[in-house]
């Protein structure tokens, strides 16, 4: 089904400060879209909006329209959990269950969630881990060892696995590689390239080389506002906004 | 200054604090040995297997023990501790997790005075709602003044060891679409089960040599007795009597009770840590 993102006129709040104004954007189904900006202009607030996380911090408040699919996110009777359940979310820091083991970590969504079949969870817990790129590194120690354990790469794909075990339709990452060496980041971007042909993928990212390896759509905020949303080709060759422009070329940010 | 003396006034200032530390250090262990230096001396000579199989006799005869009594005191232990666990823990989850908020000031507040109130008044509220309602002294009577004692400190404890679980560990959670009571019960208090356990420890060894709450609760019995309804002999509450009265036998029969008594709350506290940290997997935090 499509799962594209639809936002409407998006606006955020901390306490009485506005940390995002009038956000309008459309993100194409099984596309990702990187969201690029200087650090404090909104990126992870916008991010966090899309899948109703910003609620869960004190004193916030959200207001505008966002549709993925067919699914009103903020509309009446619709609860953040059922929103969660399909629009999965990988963070800046890896953060695996540190008590539970490398199958539970994958599995804790279905299982916390109750999910009937328990016959199944082998079965997804190893295809997770596989789309993730992650199981022949971990197969023998699946019960043995705690996610906690493994290396920061490693945590971070554990994440993305136990964030896909649940079939979201669109995956936020918020910047996912900004914790790790080049090498894991080199192979968190392979996998965002092979999941985006299955997902809706949206990355924050203060890494521009990254937008552009792994996105074909690129927004630019800046200070709260949705500067330029276009082809991450575009983007990064013509565009049309001169604050763009000069933020790509290092201008300042 | 050149690099030698600063090298050599740095070595000084690290030797002098660390010096000064490590004698705090060695300060703060003098009276735990002390303690248990003369429980062991003064409470060894009249151990005996009599001691904890009979119970006492009456003043002027030699022998008996205070069999009763350790039984009395692990009932008292295990009933005080179902009523002060789960009430401490769940109180404990609530402020940390749900009490952010004016409610959960007023219980926050609450437990802090509680903790606060002399022990020999809890006692005199539990004799107050227990025994005179009751019409006499009882084992439950005491379970419910120790247990009264337990919930704040394991309370507090609880809230304190669950606000250090990152931030970053629910919201992982969160995003997989669990509802929060699941994170809370699932996620949140097994990553904090180590500090939980810290908690209960410390109310459990704080109220197992608690004397005043049992006086006018539990009372004392020179009997067997193991009816949760009659009042029950208790080790501290033997001790006691033992200690206040005027004979060397006596005396006697209390350093030993308090040996056996110390004796058995470290061996509980042991175990339970052991049991509790089983099941741990490679590399879990």
């Amino acid at each position: 089904m499509d799962a594209g993102i639809h936002v409407k006129d998006l606006n955020a709040w901390f306490g009485s400060t506005q940390a995002l104004h009038g956000i309008n954007i459309d993100m194409p189904d099984k596309q990702s879209t990187a969201i690029i900006g200087p650090s404090g202009c909104g990126k992870s607030t916008f991010v966090r909006c899309l899948n109703r996380m910003h609620e869960t911090l004190p004193d916030t408040r959200v207001g505008g329209k966002v549709t993925v699919g067919d699914m009103d996110i903020y509309g009446k009777g619709v609860s953040a959990v059922s929103v969660r359940r399909r629009i999965g979310m990988v963070f800046q820091k890896p953060n695996p269950f540190p008590t539970m083991s490398i199958y539970d970590n994958v599995a804790s969504g279905l299982k916390l969630n109750g999910y009937p079949n328990r016959s199944e969870l082998d079965g997804i817990v190893e295809s997770s881990l596989k789309k993730a790129a992650l199981w022949e590194e971990v197969k023998d120690d699946l019960k043995k060892k705690s996610g906690a354990s493994l290396s920061g790469g490693q945590q971070q794909r554990l994440c993305i696995a136990r964030a896909l075990a649940v079939e979201p339709d669109v995956l936020l990452m918020d910047e996912p590689a900004s914790a790790l060496d080049p090498i894991s980041t080199s192979k968190i971007e392979d996998l965002i390239f092979e999941l985006k042909k299955q997902y809706t993928v949206v990355i924050v990212t203060h890494n521009m080389q990254q937008a552009a390896r792994v996105a074909e759509f690129t927004a630019f905020f800046l200070m709260g506002n949705m500067v330029e949303f276009d082809k991450t080709e575009k983007m990064f060759t013509k565009p049309s906004d001169k604050r763009t422009e000069d933020y790509i070329t290092g201008r300042f940010g | 200054m050149t690099t030698q003396n600063i090298q050599w006034h740095r070595r000084l200032t690290n030797a002098l604090a660390l010096g000064v530390i490590t004698f705090f250090a060695l300060i703060v262990t003098v009276p735990l040995f002390l303690i248990l230096g003369t429980v062991v001396k003064r409470g060894l000579p009249a151990l005996n297997l009599a001691f904890l199989t009979q119970i006492p006799v009456p003043i002027g005869e030699t022998g008996g023990g205070m069999a009763n009594a350790i039984v009395g005191s692990l009932m008292l232990l295990a009933v005080a501790s179902l009523i002060g666990i789960p009430l401490g823990i769940g109180s404990g989850v609530f402020l940390a997790e749900y009490g952010r908020n004016k409610y959960g000031n007023i219980v926050r507040f609450t437990a802090d005075v509680l903790n606060g109130v002399p022990s020999i008044v809890i006692g005199m509220t539990a004799w107050a709602l227990v025994v005179v309602t009751q019409g006499h002294f009882s084992m439950m009577a005491g379970s419910v003044a120790l247990g009264i004692m337990m919930i704040p400190v394991i309370a507090r404890t609880t809230e304190e060891v669950l606000l250090l679980v990152p931030q970053a560990i629910r919201e992982a959670a969160f995003g997989l679409g669990i509802p929060k009571w699941r994170t809370t019960l699932s996620v949140v208090v097994p990553t904090a089960k180590a500090g939980i356990i810290t908690s209960i420890m410390l109310a459990f060894a704080r109220i197992a040599g608690e004397t005043a709450p049992l006086m006018f609760t539990t009372l004392g019995n020179e009997f067997w007795s193991v009816n949760p309804n009659q009042p029950i002999a208790a080790m501290p509450l033997q001790i006691f009597k033992y200690a206040t009265m005027p004979y060397d036998q006596a005396h006697a029969q209390a350093w030993t009770g308090a040996l056996v008594l110390i004796t058995i709350i470290m061996t509980i506290v042991i175990v339970f840590r052991l049991i509790a940290s089983r099941g741990t997997l490679k590399g879990a935090s």
